[in-house]
């Protein structure tokens, strides 16, 4: 039931003291908006991030061989060695907390590109020797065609998958690239598909430049007899990339005479640690964006707080007469409550509104670009949810002790209180 | 209606205790009109408050319509005050911001009545005090003599078994007072117990029994003309 003389009561304080009302509302507009600014430009700074990492296998890690820092059995240090495919299989074998191993090979060299040549169109791409596992590890998005598959390490087909960047500059725009040919190194090579990167910024531009044909084929092609470039592994969910790591380089030293304590011969890169060292920080900047939001809203809060306070003392006489005729302790609690929940919950919705309607804005304004450090920053329901429950628990805070002051005073003494 | 024995009452500011009221016996029976006499300080209205509940007391008895009042808890207290006493002030301490009908009304609320009904009911009283054509004006657009009328109608609307007033001619002129003492004895003749407290002898005059305070005591009581001629 609407008590309408509650209302009538609420409305006329508020209004008897406009510009008081507005600057303890703005208090209270300004802590919500706050903290909805800040926690929606803190997802956007995380969405930049995790989508610049695409829809990369977390559990995973990457290995590759440098040279050796130490002697070992008659080896001098400094020895350079290569992995093979047999460690493919000893690795599988060894360890079964490894659920997906790919071996790579960098046709031409680490980081060499090789002319691709299409009629009269041609470009300068880095290709690399992959296997069809490759899609669980780093997926990417197919555009035509399909990505590598077993057949085609199995034949050892002559069969390529493009990059995006590729696919534009050997072919016309719109133009079915699958079953046309391209010439890599002088070599005919059938195009089977072409693909999009799932990264976003400069990690998406190179992928988007790499052209992969079959393990296999690369290392005829290129005369690498049993080489491997790296190897990316991604571990059972129910293990930690850092348990595995040491095993692995245990059994890569055995195959490759390394001494057992040589890290140094290796190269890594452990995403999975990547990974919790990035949600670290992100829970440190929310935890941190929380505090200052909090803080803000106190700020306003105890604005609030205050200017009740004097509201009540102005009013004295007021709730003593009300009092006297009959007024419950708990009708005056309640009367000044529901006037700082109100003033509460409407200033800090407007907050609300306001910082999703400017979150929501740059939202839009952001939409065609490719942030690599800022992306879709948003304000989720859940979050709203929490803010309304803030909004409406520091309402009851703001009233409490500003309502405990009023029914202290005895009815009597406010009755005599001079207006 | 109202029996005291022994009333004792003191306040204490700081380290100083004021001892106001100092062995108090009264007996007010109901349908009295009376009136409570006495120079400043000298208790009276302290012991209006204690009648009224508004305020406690340190020693003694005190039964209100058969009831013993004794440290009641503010809630119990807000009942008693709005079941069985009616308060009219001397500065009137009508709700500035509501208007006359709802100034009336206002008891009526705290007994949670329902809004249209207890408007109505606020109507009825108005029209008894004259001056239900007012009833949608704010208190700041009346006169004293309107005001205090409204406070009585306020006092009544909830059918109190005594009406309070502290003061309640001491903001107006002679006139208007004298034209809301004889609203006073209206009530009273309708059976309603009246007790006013006031300094003003032609006032007081205007009761049935005046009783004189001085310095915490009662220092005489006695019958007026008034009283007599309906003896």
């Amino acid at each position: 039931m609407i008590d309408i003389d509650k209302w009538q009561e609420i409305f006329h304080t508020l209004r008897h003291n406009k510009l008081r009302t507005f600057l303890t509302a703005f208090g209270v507009f300004w802590g919500i908006f706050m903290l909805v600014i800040m926690l929606g430009a803190g997802t956007g700074l995380e969405n930049a991030v995790y989508s610049n990492m695409g829809d990369f296998a977390k559990n995973s890690m990457f290995i590759w061989a440098q040279k050796t820092t130490m002697p070992y059995k008659g080896f001098p240090r400094n020895r350079w060695y290569q992995f093979t495919y047999d460690d493919l299989h000893s690795l599988k074998r060894n360890i079964p907390e490894i659920d997906i191993i790919a071996p790579t090979v960098n046709g031409g060299g680490f980081r060499s590109s090789t002319l691709i040549v299409n009629g009269i169109r041609k470009g300068s791409f880095e290709v690399f020797g992959k296997v069809q596992e490759e899609d669980l590890i780093d997926p990417v998005d197919i555009e035509y065609g399909r990505f590598l598959n077993e057949f085609d390490l199995r034949e050892k087909r002559k069969v390529v998958v493009l990059g995006y960047r590729a696919y534009e500059e050997l072919f016309a725009k719109g133009e079915d690239p699958t079953n046309k040919f391209v010439r890599i190194n002088g070599i005919y090579f059938q195009v089977i598909g072409a693909f999009k990167s799932k990264h976003t910024g400069r990690w998406g531009e190179n992928q988007n430049s790499e052209v992969y044909i079959p393990f296999s084929t690369a290392q005829q092609v290129y005369n690498y007899a049993d080489k491997v470039d790296h190897f990316s592994i991604v571990v059972k969910p129910q293990y930690q990339v850092v348990d595995i790591e040491p095993k692995v380089m245990a059994i890569l030293a055995k195959n490759h005479n390394l001494h057992p304590d040589d890290k140094g011969a290796f190269g890594y890169n452990n995403v999975g640690e990547e990974f919790k060292k990035m949600n670290g920080l992100f829970l440190g900047i929310r935890g941190l964006i929380w505090i200052v939001g909090i803080g803000t809203l106190l700020a306003g809060i105890i604005g609030v707080s205050n200017i009740m306070l004097i509201i009540i003392r102005e009013r004295t006489s007021e709730f003593g007469i009300k009092r006297a005729i009959g007024a419950t302790p708990w009708k005056v609690i309640t009367t000044v409550i529901s006037e700082s929940l109100f003033l509460t919950i409407l200033a800090g919705n407007a907050g609300l509104m306001f910082g999703v309607f400017i979150i929501e804005m740059v939202n839009k304004a952001l939409q065609n670009s490719d942030g690599e450090m800022f992306q879709n920053p948003e304000v989720d329901f859940s979050l709203a949810i929490t803010a309304l429950c803030v909004i409406i628990f520091s309402g009851l805070l703001a009233g409490l002790i500003p309502s405990k002051r009023a029914v202290s005073i005895k009815p009597i003494e406010a009755i005599r209180t001079e207006n | 209606m109202v029996e005291i024995s022994g009333l004792h009452k003191s306040y204490i500011t700081g380290t100083n205790s004021l001892h106001v009221l100092k062995g108090i016996d009264l007996t007010i029976e109901a349908g009295e009109m009376v009136s409570i006499m006495g120079s400043s300080g000298s208790g009276k209205s302290t012991l209006l408050n204690v009648i009224g509940i508004l305020d406690g007391y340190d020693k003694g008895e005190y039964n209100l319509n058969g009831k013993v009042i004794r440290d009641l808890s503010e809630k119990q207290a807000a009942w008693y005050r709005n079941q069985m006493i009616g308060f009219v002030f001397q500065s009137f301490n009508l709700i500035s911001f509501k208007n006359a009908l709802e100034n009336v009304a206002l008891p009526l609320y705290y007994q949670k009545i329902p809004r249209r009904k207890r408007n109505k009911i606020a109507a009825e009283y108005l029209e008894k005090v004259g001056l239900l054509d007012w009833a949608t004006h704010l208190p700041s657009e009346l006169s004293g003599g309107q005001k205090q009328r409204i406070a009585i109608a306020r006092a009544l609307i909830s059918n109190p078994k005594v009406i309070l007033a502290d003061e309640p001619t001491g903001a107006l002129d002679t006139q208007t007072s004298y034209e809301v003492m004889e609203l006073f004895k209206e009530i009273n003749d309708s059976g309603i117990t009246m007790i006013i407290v006031t300094h003003e002898k032609d006032i007081s005059e205007r009761t049935k029994r005046i009783i004189h305070l001085k310095d915490g005591f009662i220092e005489k009581e006695y019958k007026t003309k008034l009283s007599l001629n309906y003896a």
